[in-house]
């Protein structure tokens, strides 16, 4: 039996379990999409973002926020997901079980990643399908900002995925895993430009945000689906796409060092 | 014997734990297709020697070969050479009992039929269940079905019955047996020393991380800890008397008291008794006031 073989025996599995635990399915798969309709629907009397000077024009808090819900979307069901359910299944004594089969390690991930790629391609199209029929959100129709959604999203969600694997490592035990890890994630939401407004955070805070890679996906995913005059915004006045390319590629890199080297099946002798 | 013959062997093996010594020098060998039970009171380290062998933890001194390989360096296919079942699992159990045999069978290069392994742990009613709604008994079978599923030369059992209904263990040990007849060999801590007897081809009690004893179930302990055990009672209260004549000296009895003594037995020693003789722990264990008196005096001629 190939690890290849293995791996995708694995991530059929993962999926399946995915979706029979019902506190995963809220607070990694619907998140996005309830804090989507939430902010929608709060901040709906505040008019739209981005009108000109007579008050006409701009788009909708939907469409506004909606970038930001995609970047999050694929934060939690790469990191928050997997740190979490790692160590939940280290500590719960699934890993045990695996490390004395003859499942490589290379399948397992292979497996873990697999199920972060069908559950947030699913949960990214759910999101879209929300904002567009429930918010009349306008979504992209060139071809040009689909490639560049492609891309933002598959180096996002693999560095999601192996920053996952890797963070897993920290909570000692299955019941603090959520403690440990939800907190991390909540506070790179807020710093980067999904729940508040990137622009009107103070700059040493802007700047400390770009040390993580969850900013650099919501800048990538504005430039998809926010209209050109909103580059403006920017730090730079510009969407910064190489800078959002060259910060997750040094993330990505990052994790899949940390997550192949700190990786152990049981914490030995404990 | 040739090595390829001898499945585990274990040689003066150490382990510490900072100051706290969980194995003080233990030495044993398991040949192909022998029940070994490994018996000892809770904290003895049976659990810690077991899964040394497992490749859980390191050891701190000594050697170890398990399959012919050093289990701290044992590879993917000397895994699937392998099958264990871990003491306890908290597995969220998210998956019906055959999802998870299919899948587990599929890391295997040889697995069992999954059915056929569902049938012999006694889950096919339960096979569309999923794993966290099974009592506490009903998952422990998983466990040992997963355990077994690989097609194992050498199965790791530890503690594998807690939680069973007796009806359950007999059904458990009718697998076992099963297994042993198709050439396993098979690694088994127990506290049923019940169930030791019935699987086991040899025992070793190992007590504060020692190896006390070790021989075929039927003589360890020596030859002395098996002389039966005649009780009875007269006037003067609770009798008995060791013999390897038991027939002949009741008949002596009989003789000399002219009537049926009250409360007459001949007890053979289970290997529970020689067990608990062995460990010391008879003072705690004993059924009756008498034999509570007799605790102080050494283990050979404690009759309990």
């Amino acid at each position: 039996m190939n690890a290849m073989t293995l791996g995708l025996k694995r991530a059929s599995y993962e999926t399946r379990v995915y979706f029979r635990q019902g506190d995963t399915i809220f607070f990694t798969f619907l998140f996005p999409i309830v804090m989507l309709s939430i902010f929608s629907v709060a901040f709906s009397a505040g008019g739209n973002v981005g009108t000109n000077p007579d008050g006409s024009g701009g788009i909708t808090q939907a469409a506004y926020y909606l970038p930001g819900m995609v970047a999050a979307g694929i934060l939690l069901s790469g990191v928050q997901n997997l740190a979490v359910d790692i160590a939940m299944e280290r500590g719960d004594g699934t890993l045990k079980r695996l490390s004395g089969t003859p499942l490589p390690v290379f399948s397992y991930f292979l497996g873990k990643i697999g199920q972060v790629l069908i559950t947030s391609l699913l949960q990214v199209i759910a999101l879209l399908v929300v904002a567009r029929v429930a918010f009349n959100v306008e979504l992209p129709t060139d071809g040009g900002r689909w490639l560049t959604f492609a891309w933002v999203y598959l180096l996002g969600i693999m560095t999601s995925a192996v920053l996952g694997i890797a963070l897993s490592r920290i909570p000692r035990t299955g019941k603090s895993a959520t403690a440990v890890i939800i907190p991390i994630v909540l506070i790179l939401q807020f710093i980067s430009g999904v729940y508040l407004a990137f622009s009107m955070l103070p700059v040493w805070l802007q700047n400390v945000a770009s040390f993580f890679p969850l900013k650099w996906m919501a800048q990538g995913m504005r430039s998809v689906f926010l209209p050109d005059n909103f580059a403006q915004m920017e730090t730079d006045g510009v969407w910064g796409l190489p800078a959002v390319a060259l910060a997750l590629g040094i993330w990505l890199v990052l994790g899949l060092v940390a997550a192949r080297y700190t990786f152990r099946w049981i914490r030995k002798d404990t | 014997m040739a090595t390829s013959e001898i499945h585990v062997s274990v040689h003066d093996v150490h382990k510490h734990y900072g100051k706290f010594i969980a194995l003080d020098g233990v030495s044993f060998e398991i040949p192909r297709g022998e029940t070994f039970a490994l018996l000892g009171p809770n904290g003895a380290g049976k659990s810690t020697m077991i899964e040394i062998l497992e490749g859980y933890r390191d050891r701190t001194s000594g050697d170890a070969l398990v399959l012919g390989v050093d289990p701290e360096h044992g590879g993917l296919d000397w895994k699937a050479r392998l099958g264990i079942v871990l003491q306890s699992s908290g597995e969220s159990g998210n998956v019906t009992v055959r999802e998870q045999l299919t899948h587990f069978a599929g890391l295997y290069p040889n697995p069992r039929d999954v059915e056929a392994t569902i049938a012999a742990v006694g889950l096919t009613a339960q096979a569309k269940t999923r794993i966290k709604a099974l009592s506490g008994g009903q998952r422990r079978r998983v466990d040992v079905a997963l355990g077994v599923i690989g097609r194992p030369e050498l199965l790791f059992l530890d503690e594998p019955t807690t939680g069973f209904d007796p009806e359950a263990r007999r059904e458990f040990w009718d697998l076992i047996l099963e297994l042993k007849r198709e050439g396993t060999t098979i690694i088994l801590t127990t506290h049923y020393l019940d169930e030791a007897a019935q699987l086991g081809d040899r025992a070793g009690i190992i007590a504060a991380g020692k190896l006390l004893t070790i021989g075929r179930i039927n003589e360890i302990g020596g030859a002395d800890a098996r002389i039966p055990i005649v009780k009875w009672r007269d006037a003067n209260g609770p009798q008995e008397h060791r013999t390897t004549q038991p027939a002949e000296f009741v008949t002596r009895l009989f003789g000399q008291v002219g009537i049926e003594p009250e409360g007459l037995e001949i007890i053979r020693p289970s290997l529970e008794d020689i067990y608990l003789s062995l460990v010391g722990t008879n003072a705690a264990a004993a059924p009756s006031p008498d034999v509570q008196a007799q605790a102080s005096t050494p283990p050979e001629t404690s009759l309990v």
